[in-house]
């Protein structure tokens, strides 16, 4: 009996309909997942911008969600692989800890905040903020992010194939920016910095680990910290 | 947080529907905000017909006779009570004279809204509540907005509420908080605005009042409360004709729109354009930041 039951599991999709059952049945069964089983395939449908779709993945589930989501959606992710056909809201991926998340429309603000591990890719634009104070994530995005992304940004990739907005990377710290197309304005203390072999070498790693293919590591230009905001500088007293 | 919402109308055969769509949309937002809720109707004005929409604390007492008490200075008065909330329509060129009076005969009834066409609900409770105590479901008309409110500024109250209006068929939501809305008031107030609340939003009604009233149309008052509103703010704003959107070049507070042939929405959240017709193959996209919208039916082709 086992045997047949575990056959037809290898094979089987859980699917969700949120249109028709609780969010909480899909978010329970991703957190009950036995340790080795191959019971790992979801898939999500009628989301409808539903908040917290997908949050706190601890095992190595392949969640597919049809339609567009809401705030938080794959936060916490840790070693799940979530793709969105369709648009997030603000903090997709939110503190990812390890695992791939993938939005094929656009992402709404603080995309991928605080992030610590794992890969977020973005197809369309993400908006403001994108990448806030990551550590440790790599983050491509293959349109264009809005103002204020990567701030305080403390390690991990972020990589842009189009535009981005106003203050990219203020008060950086050691998170590494590649931007294909125009920068509106850097923020303080974040500047343009050399691509050397190895910078492209790493660049080429991060497109073909986000199935970027048609784009060169040399159409980029780097950005990091100058690094001049990390000790407190006497001569800067009055401006606080 | 608060959820706001907002729905223009270009195909003419959803107008029967829009009092519907709207409220669908609102109450989807009731998470965002418990305290109070509100609407503007934006329906077809008749020639020379005034309306306006006024609420009591004590509408058995405040409301009873009302009409009669009108009809001497508009014979053609009339009066359509809705729960706390009356319509009133008048001659247009009457329509002082009929305001004025209810201000000496029944000086607690508070006017919501003026205007030729737009009618604005308002109360303390949950969107569902405020919705169906006022009807608002079975009318039509070819814009609105709507709002509900996690109070941080001021008081949980019927005037607190949002929408405000601050001229004649002008209204605004908000979502966020304005922080120099004492200082602007103070300077409104000196070039004659008046003020029901200490609301910071409302404020900012009367900021674009006043600015309209300077001869700039909504895309330009729009522009300057850039300049001279300080604070988060995401703003939905109704005139008789037209529908406008503007955002803090910060942009903290969340905002997305969806445009097909039929409609341009407006909703805090994508959850509240989810039952729209046709939102699937909708263009959908999230406002920029310090960027002026506006929609304008005469202006339209």
């Amino acid at each position: 009996m086992n045997v047949s039951l575990k056959r037809e599991s290898l094979e089987a999709m859980r699917t969700f309909d949120l249109a028709t059952m609780p969010l909480r049945d899909l978010n329970s069964a991703l957190h009950t997942i036995a340790p080795g089983t191959n019971d790992t395939s979801f898939e999500v449908v009628n989301p409808r911008g539903s908040h917290s779709v997908a949050v706190g993945i601890d095992q190595p589930v392949t969640v597919e969600v049809h339609g567009s989501v809401g705030y938080y959606c794959a936060g916490m992710n840790d070693g799940g692989t979530v793709t969105v056909h369709g648009s997030a809201g603000p903090g997709v991926a939110e503190n990812m800890m390890s695992g791939t998340v993938v939005i094929e429309g656009d992402a709404s603000q603080y995309a991928g905040a605080t992030g610590r591990g794992g890969l977020l890719v973005v197809k369309g634009n993400a908006a403001s903020r994108c990448g806030i104070s990551m550590k440790g994530i790599d983050i491509v995005v293959h349109g264009n992010i809005g103002h204020m992304s990567a701030f305080m940004g403390q390690s991990g990739h972020l990589v842009v194939l189009g535009d981005a907005g106003e203050a990219l990377g203020d008060s950086l710290y050691e998170a590494k920016l590649f931007v294909r197309g125009a920068v509106k304005s850097l923020g303080a203390d974040c500047i343009q910095k050399e691509m050397k072999p190895k910078h492209l070498k790493l660049l080429a790693g991060l497109l073909e680990k986000a199935g970027v293919t048609d784009v060169k590591p040399e159409e980029f230009k780097r950005y990091g910290s100058a690094r001049t905001l990390y000790n407190f500088n006497i001569d800067n007293a009055d401006a606080y | 947080m608060c959820g706001i919402v907002g729905l223009f109308l270009k195909d003419k055969s959803l107008e029967p529907q829009l009092g519907a769509m709207l409220s669908d949309m609102l109450v989807t937002m009731t998470d965002r905000g418990p305290d109070s809720a509100g609407i503007a109707i934006y329906g077809a004005p008749s020639a020379g017909r005034a309306k306006l929409t006024v609420q009591s604390a004590k509408p058995a007492i405040d409301f009873a006779g009302i009409e009669a008490l009108l009809k001497p200075v508009d014979a053609s008065v009339t009066v359509e009570l809705k729960s706390t909330h009356a319509v009133i329509e008048a001659n247009s060129a009457q329509a002082s004279a009929v305001r004025e009076l209810l201000a000496q005969e029944r000086p607690d009834v508070r006017v919501m809204g003026s205007g030729d066409s737009v009618e604005i609900y308002k109360e303390v409770g949950l969107p569902k509540d405020v919705v169906s105590r006022f009807g608002i479901r079975a009318m039509g008309g070819t814009h609105g907005i709507g709002h509900t409110r996690m109070a941080t500024e001021s008081a949980v109250t019927t005037l607190g509420a949002h929408p405000f209006s601050t001229g004649a068929d002008q209204c605004l939501v908000h979502n966020g908080s304005l922080s120099n809305h004492n200082n602007l008031r103070r300077e409104l107030v000196r070039e004659g605005m008046t003020f029901e609340t200490q609301n910071d939003s409302e404020v900012a009604a009367a900021y674009l009042t006043a600015e309209m009233a300077k001869g700039k149309d909504l895309g330009q008052a729009l522009t300057g409360a850039l300049d001279d509103l300080d604070g988060f703010f995401t703003f939905v704003v109704g005139t008789k004709s037209g529908f406008g959107v503007v955002r803090d070049p910060i942009a903290c507070k969340p905002a997305v729109m969806a445009e097909t042939d039929q409609y341009i929405a407006f909703g805090s959240e994508y959850r509240a354009l989810v039952n729209l017709p046709g939102i699937e193959d909708a263009r959908v996209w999230e406002p920029e930041p310090a960027t002026v919208y506006f929609w304008d039916h005469e202006k339209a082709a």
